[in-house]
């Protein structure tokens, strides 16, 4: 096989990986295959759905629509790595759980690495920000009501 | 502190797997040696097949195996039919099930011609383009009335029509009705239905283990024994060697419950064949075809009135679109055709359905099932009764709702059960009350004036239906106290979402007096429990949550038994709380769960004749029939005339499916229903070319409501139990879908004032672009 391969290095939820690998290889996949890191899921791969939303240096980004290759040398955070290593969840997760925010739970943690990042920069949004902002991820069971509510309830708590 | 838990909003204790990404879904099933499955697939809608060859794809390195239908055997043959025609006198049945890969003739765009087996995905995919396939290209199947003409191609030659069936149904004399009515309203209405989309696609895992003589296959379906029952008398094994498993599966809402899928059938059998393990995950474009999705319906319907409003009849005719094959029988043009009735007392009803094959994906149930196709023909009907005869729309409901005291309401048909369509109990006038009160019915006039005033333009709808929910054959569950005291449930039903880990948890919880978080349950694997039907038509809660009521009573019995004995007292002498039986007024005299568990497992003495060891309990329970919720949704929309765009100012639900186990997780089905209704009346339309060739087969073209799109709801609830099972539970998994279509289409009317202006809407999905195309040449707005 002539397939071209590549060395990456990187970080996952402050964890150094190693990793030789095809060009080709989603930075979906090789996070759930590769590296074991199977909650971020995949719901379209084409970027629509969200539901791999993965932070690279910070910020959202669609893991499906990346390559690992990519992510070289990169730090990159998955849902994996919300909660405190105590196990207590971020403020998020906590709402999410309080507010029934999730039902299957299979576009959450989409949802979750999305709003993180949007709370870490709007401290006091809005109803019509907080749906602006989660409007590019897709759930199909929720309504979207009690992630809304989530994600207002999450931000008063990390104002407090 | 065990506290009083049933009834009440408690938090779900499946939360925390699902929001720290250690659930485990069909795709991170993960196995030393796994191949990976992809699958050819049709890219035409109907063809004859003139060749296959794979000799290029086997030579590509990574690819283990390539299999046509002409490699399966006698493995190849078409599926069971999974749910059988009703006994209806005069129905006509024609079954054709699908097949694991076309022989012969392809039937639908994305029907499988073969699949490859290779070391990875990646490598799956690429031999798919080294397969060679010469078609044959036959005319394709698409309009439904196109099918039934002479001359059109023929989906199934054998049949000789594109007949899949044809069913009547009736009660009193529709034309006496006719004779005698002040009004008579007859229109043709079309009602789409859309893709379910769950955000997880379908996958399939199956690894035969050679040494154990055993095959473990996980599953997204709903039905997990019925999966592994089929699997075992297809691979002529016994049903205690296949083990199939439902994990956390990432919404289903119907479509996951078809059986078989091809891809269900081929991985077992090729995974025996090469002693690996396989796995299969669906893509987001293979689930517009591959996966099984609701269409269209066009009705012929016609009511007759009273000049005052009631009704006296309703007489139906109606095309409906089944796609290639009828795997699942008739249960979505029969609940179209029996939802239709509604809250109503309708004295004469004549239905009559034809449904045809045609060359596009398989029709199965999607929340609603058919039902919402009949609600928008009823609600549609009594919107235009009301405008010709000059009535209020929540008026013209009022006077034809079924009264309180006509329980049990038989409406003298038969209904997907194959029970007649008997409503159970309901109290339908205050649920419509309070949905007025709360859209604020009453004084919405003068909102919409004062809003016109500014140019604004503002609707109102009101829409009521039933839903016949909770149907048998049957569920069991097996509650076990554990020698630490916590407490476990198996059921059969496999879980999509719904909250069965937190809902089933409190109906032990409280027979058994221990925490909710102390109950641990698990569903959707048949090594756990190995009876059952499945999860569909909003039965989980009804059927297996009153099993395992009877489950945990009898534990509760046998847990008093045994305390009794231990204290000597009588067992009216004990309560059962915080984990402990106590004697009453004697708190410090307990015996915990866990030590009477043990003591119910003992290694020495004997077990006494006619008891059993350990502290469980397997029962199972079955309604006579089905259980009839009911609701009604009010909304206030605003439309822009110009573009057409529709915002949802304010979205009512009232509903009643009688005893509420958790009213927060209850909400949560309410609230999902309703985006998924709202996608269908106005965002989602599959676009079928003449040649059955989907022009949106993307979630960037087929849309699915956003946060944007979907209002904030208030919902209320009555509550009417139902008869037919002890705990007096109705389903209430598919409610907020069904009366959104004409909701959305009678305030959309309202608000543009078109009823005066000459146009009606009889058809959904709308669209910006649909209501623009019908109001072309309509009279201008006032």
């Amino acid at each position: 096989m002539d397939a071209d391969r590549h060395d990456v290095t990187l970080t996952v939820n402050g964890v150094a990986y190693r990793r030789n690998v095809e060009s080709r290889l989603l930075l979906s996949d090789f996070l759930r295959h590769d590296l074991a890191l199977a909650g971020t899921h995949v719901g379209c791969e084409h970027g629509v759905c969200g539901a791999c939303t993965v932070l690279l240096d910070g910020l959202p980004v669609r893991s499906c629509l990346m390559l690992a290759v990519q992510a070289n040398n990169h730090e990159l955070k998955t849902v994996e790595g919300l909660a405190g290593t105590d196990g207590a969840y971020h403020p998020l997760q906590q709402a999410m759980h309080d507010h029934h925010g999730l039902q299957c739970g299979y576009c959450t943690p989409g949802i979750l690495m999305t709003m993180t990042a949007f709370l870490d920069e709007h401290a006091a949004p809005s109803e019509d920000e907080v749906r602006e902002a989660l409007s590019g991820n897709l759930c199909r069971c929720t309504g979207y009501q009690n992630i809304v509510d989530a994600v207002m309830a999450a931000a008063m708590r990390m104002r407090s | 502190m065990s506290t009083r838990s049933f009834g009440e909003p408690v938090r779900r204790n499946e939360d925390r797997r699902l929001l720290t990404g250690q659930a485990l879904f069909i795709d991170d099933v993960e196995l030393p040696g796994m191949l990976h499955a992809a699958l050819l697939r049709s890219q035409v809608a109907h063809a004859n097949i003139v060749r296959i060859d794979v000799a290029k794809a086997l030579q590509r390195p990574g690819v283990v195996a390539v299999y046509t239908a002409a490699d399966l055997g006698d493995y190849w043959r078409p599926g069971p039919l999974l749910v059988p025609p009703p006994p209806i006198p005069g129905i006509v049945f024609n079954e054709r099930t699908q097949v694991p890969l076309a022989k012969h003739k392809v039937r639908h765009v994305g029907e499988p011609l073969a699949i490859v087996i290779a070391e990875s995905r990646y490598i799956a995919e690429d031999a798919l383009d080294d397969i060679e396939v010469e078609l044959e290209s036959l005319g394709a199947v698409v309009d439904l009335e196109a099918a039934l003409g002479k001359a059109s191609p023929l989906v199934h030659d054998d049949i000789g029509s594109n007949v899949s069936a044809q069913v009547h149904q009736a009660k009193g004399n529709y034309a006496a009705a006719q004779a005698r009515a002040g009004c008579v309203i007859r229109r043709r209405f079309r009602y789409e239905h859309g893709a379910s989309s769950p955000i997880e696609t379908r996958g399939v895992v199956a690894q035969w283990d050679g040494r154990g003589n055993q095959l473990t296959v996980w599953d997204t379906t709903q039905a997990p024994v019925f999966i592994r029952n089929g699997l075992a008398a297809m691979l002529n094994l016994n049903e205690r060697q296949v083990r199939v498993i439902a994990p956390f599966v990432g919404g289903g809402f119907g479509p996951k419950i078809m059986m078989f899928y091809p891809e269900e059938v081929l991985l077992p059998w090729i995974s025996i064949k090469l002693n690996r393990p396989i796995k299969w995950i669906e893509d987001r474009l293979e689930h517009f075809f591959a996966t099984t999705q609701e269409r269209g319906q066009i009705h012929d319907a016609e009511m007759a009135l009273t000049a005052d409003g009631k009704i006296l009849g309703v007489r139906d005719v109606f095309l409906h679109d089944g796609g290639a094959y009828d795997p699942y029988g008739l249960t979505v043009p029969i609940n179209s055709q029996c939802t239709l009735l509604g809250p109503y007392v309708v004295p004469a009803y004549d239905s009559t359905f034809t449904a045809l094959f045609t060359n596009l994906p398989i029709v199965t149930p999607y929340r609603g099932a058919g039902r919402q196709h009949g609600v928008f023909v009823m609600e549609r009907l009594l919107d235009l009764a009301a405008h010709e005869l000059g009535i209020d729309r929540a008026e013209i409901r009022r006077r034809n709702l079924i009264p309180p005291d006509a329980f049990p309401y038989d409406n003298e048909i038969i209904f997907q059960d194959f029970a007649p369509l008997q409503y159970d109990s309901g109290n339908y006038e205050p649920v419509l009350d309070m949905a007025l009160e709360a859209i604020g019915y009453g004084t919405f006039k003068d909102q919409q004036t004062r809003a016109r005033a500014e140019g604004r333009h503002l609707g109102v709808g009101v829409a009521c239906y039933v839903e016949g929910t909770g149907i048998g054959p049957y569920e069991g569950a097996k509650v076990q106290v554990q020698s630490n005291g916590k407490v476990s449930i198996a059921t059969g039903i496999g879980t999509q979402g719904q909250g069965h880990f937190t809902s089933f948890a409190q109906i032990a919880a409280e027979q058994l007096g221990v925490a909710v978080t102390d109950v641990d349950v698990v569903t959707g694997d048949t090594d756990q429990f190995y009876w059952g039907a499945g999860t569909f038509a909003s039965r989980g809660a009804v059927v297996a949550g009153n099993a395992v009521n009877e489950a945990s009573r009898a534990v509760r019995q046998k847990a008093l038994k045994l305390a009794g004995e231990l204290f000597e007292c009588a067992e009216t002498d004990l309560v059962i709380e915080d984990g402990k039986v106590s004697i009453v007024g004697i708190p410090e005299k307990f015996v915990t769960l866990g030590d009477l568990a043990r003591q119910a497992n003992p290694m020495r003495g004997a077990v006494k004749p006619g008891t059993e060891p350990g502290l469980e309990s397997t029962q199972y329970f079955g309604p006579p029939r089905g259980a009839t919720a009911n609701g009604v949704h009010a909304i206030i929309v605003e439309v822009d005339p110009r573009t057409f765009d529709m915002k949802i100012l304010k979205y009512v639900v009232v509903h009643d499916c009688g005893t509420v186990i958790n009213p927060m997780i209850l909400a949560g089905q309410i609230h999902g229903g309703v985006a998924q209704g709202i996608g269908n009346a106005f965002y989602e339309k599959l676009s079928f070319d003449d040649q059955g060739q989907l022009l949106n087969a993307s979630l960037a073209d087929y849309l699915l409501p956003t946060a944007l799109e979907v209002p904030r709801m208030e919902l209320g609830h009555t509550v009417t139990k139902s008869p037919l099972n002890p705990m007096g539970i109705k389903g209430a998994g598919e409610a907020g879908a069904i009366p959104v279509g004409p909701l959305v289409a009678q305030a959309i009317e309202d608000a543009l004032g078109l009823p005066a202006r000459g146009v009606e809407l009889l058809e959904i999905p709308l669209s910006p672009s649909r209501l623009f195309e019908l109001t072309k040449g309509a009279k201008p707005l006032p």
